[in-house]
């Protein structure tokens, strides 16, 4: 059998691309569209490193394959950023030094996205908890939820 | 250094430490070096199969019985695909290689929860736990069932698995299927026969297993109409607060008249093969307002009722006392959301 021909949105942006129907979306992401800020920890859904949001929705893309994202809208770190101009959570990960060797940041600060998009005054507990999937092996969690928590601060009162 | 030296006490002890630090990096070392090199042949099978243009068939159906009838014609490995939550791991594993796998999330009315007539609640084999938890019917009439789902995995693993792929994986300790049990929700069983409704607890079969041939497909789970009185809760033991899989869990259903249970349905997970339903647990407290006795008799029952086996995760005696104490605080969680009470 050949590859399959998926149609779907990154990012806001409609694009095309061959899945083998046993690739992952995170290969179809990182592979066919080049897209490797999306990273691969462990690919058994325990890390939350390849985090990306589906219509929405907060999954791990090595848990879903390539071939499901025919249809949908698929947000990942690349759209994140405004051009030039940094995310709040972005800018406060940088303030707060909440990044060390940075491979589990794209994750969380897509995971921090998708809480503060449905909660944008959550308590700590909440932080730490919606972040449970989100392994960080060097920095530990205590700079990371304080970026969180002071970009939540932030974005409401520019709200 | 003199001999004498080196056969002092303090040497020696030190001696032994290092060589100790240098063996466990050793086995971590070696430990992770398996790993890795165990994924890379993963990964390198996937491109010479690739390349053999040896692959997966993907199919979309757009009916229950479209998908019942390619399974049924499927002569290979056939998995459906729901959440993918466990499908994708066993295959990333190399546990499991589909040579067809049926993805149901286009069948329409999957992702929906609807209503029955008389006041239950049909759960589309593709809704997800974090579905299950926005639902604010759901959570009020069945707050067990919800706690069993939403403890499955994080927030990521939320937004895809589904009640219906916790329950046909077949785990033991799977912690949305003793509250679906105690509840006595039913599974609508669709193959090229038609559809038929099987009780939850009927379904597993084994670790890993469950009671459904080739061609069988779960459309939905319906869960009945919450009864005036009624209340339901899960627990599980986990030596972590999240991110962990149960070692015990257990689920009570009940219904009270004034102080009086009524009715109940016991269910217990991780202490056997499979979920189990323990009646003898639930005549232990029906009649009763739940007083001290009763609940020494249901802890009774549900000790002797358990058969679990010892592992890196619990030992049998451990998981045997465990079960007394969560069947304990369970019922009274359960009594006091029947009672009204909020908990």
């Amino acid at each position: 059998m050949s590859k399959v021909h998926v149609s779907t949105t990154v990012n806001g942006e409609p694009v095309e691309f061959l899945a083998d129907t046993r690739d992952t979306l995170l290969d179809s992401l990182r592979d066919s569209l080049g897209l490797t800020g999306t990273k691969e920890g462990c690919g058994t859904g325990d890390c939350g490193a390849c985090s990306v949001t589906v219509d929405g929705t907060l999954v791990c893309s090595c848990l879903m394959l390539g071939v499901e994202a025919q249809g949908k809208k698929i947000e990942t770190i690349e759209g994140m950023a405004n051009g030039a101009e940094l995310h709040p959570l972005q800018r406060k990960f940088i303030e707060h030094a909440a990044l060390q060797c940075g491979f589990c940041t794209p994750g969380i600060l897509v995971a921090s996205k998708a809480l503060l998009e449905k909660n944008n005054n959550p308590t700590e507990e909440q932080v730490r908890y919606w972040l449970a999937g989100n392994l960080c092996r060097c920095t530990g969690y205590d700079k990371i939820i304080r970026a969180v928590m002071d970009a939540a601060a932030e974005m409401r009162g520019a709200a | 250094m003199s001999v004498s030296a080196l056969l002092t006490p303090w040497f020696q002890r030190r001696c032994v430490s290092f060589v100790l630090v240098c063996g466990s990096t050793i086995a971590l070392w070696v430990d992770l070096h398996l790993t890795f090199g165990q994924r890379k042949c993963i990964h390198k099978e996937h491109r010479f199969q690739k390349l053999q243009g040896i692959c997966m068939n993907y199919h979309s159906p757009s009916s229950f019985a479209d998908a019942a009838r390619i399974a049924a014609q499927a002569t290979g490995i056939t998995r459906y695909l729901a959440g993918g939550t466990d499908v994708l791991v066993q295959m990333r594993a190399g546990a499991v290689t589909p040579d067809d796998i049926i993805d149901i999330k286009n069948i329409a009315g999957v992702h929906d929860i609807s209503r029955t007539a008389d006041g239950g609640f049909v759960i589309g084999a593709a809704v997800s736990g974090a579905q299950m938890g926005a639902h604010a019917d759901l959570c009020a009439a069945w707050p067990g069932v919800v706690e069993g789902i939403e403890l499955v995995g994080s927030t990521q693993v939320q937004g895809r698995a589904t009640l219906t792929g916790n329950l046909c994986n077949g785990s033991p300790a799977a912690d949305s299927v003793p509250g679906l049990v105690a509840a006595g929700a039913v599974a609508q069983v669709v193959n090229a026969s038609g559809t038929r409704d099987v009780p939850i607890e009927d379904i597993p079969a084994g670790p890993g297993r469950a009671n459904l041939a080739k061609g069988d497909v779960i459309a939905s789970i319906t869960l009945p109409a919450r009864a005036t009185g009624g209340g339901d809760a899960y627990m599980r033991f986990t030596p972590r607060t999240e991110m962990d899989i149960a070692v015990v869990g257990c689920s009570i259903s009940l219904t009270v008249d004034g102080d009086t249970i009524t009715s109940a349905r016991v269910a217990l997970g991780a202490v056997a093969p499979t979920v189990v339903l323990v009646p003898t647990a639930a005549d232990a407290i029906i009649g009763t307002s739940l007083d001290d006795a009763a609940i020494d008799a249901l802890v009774a029952a549900v000790t002797a009722a358990a058969k679990p086996i010892s592992d890196k995760r619990g030992s049998a005696e451990f998981r045997k006392d465990v079960v007394g104490v969560l069947a304990k605080r369970v019922a009274k969680k359960a009594y006091a959301r029947a009672k009204g009470e909020a908990v």
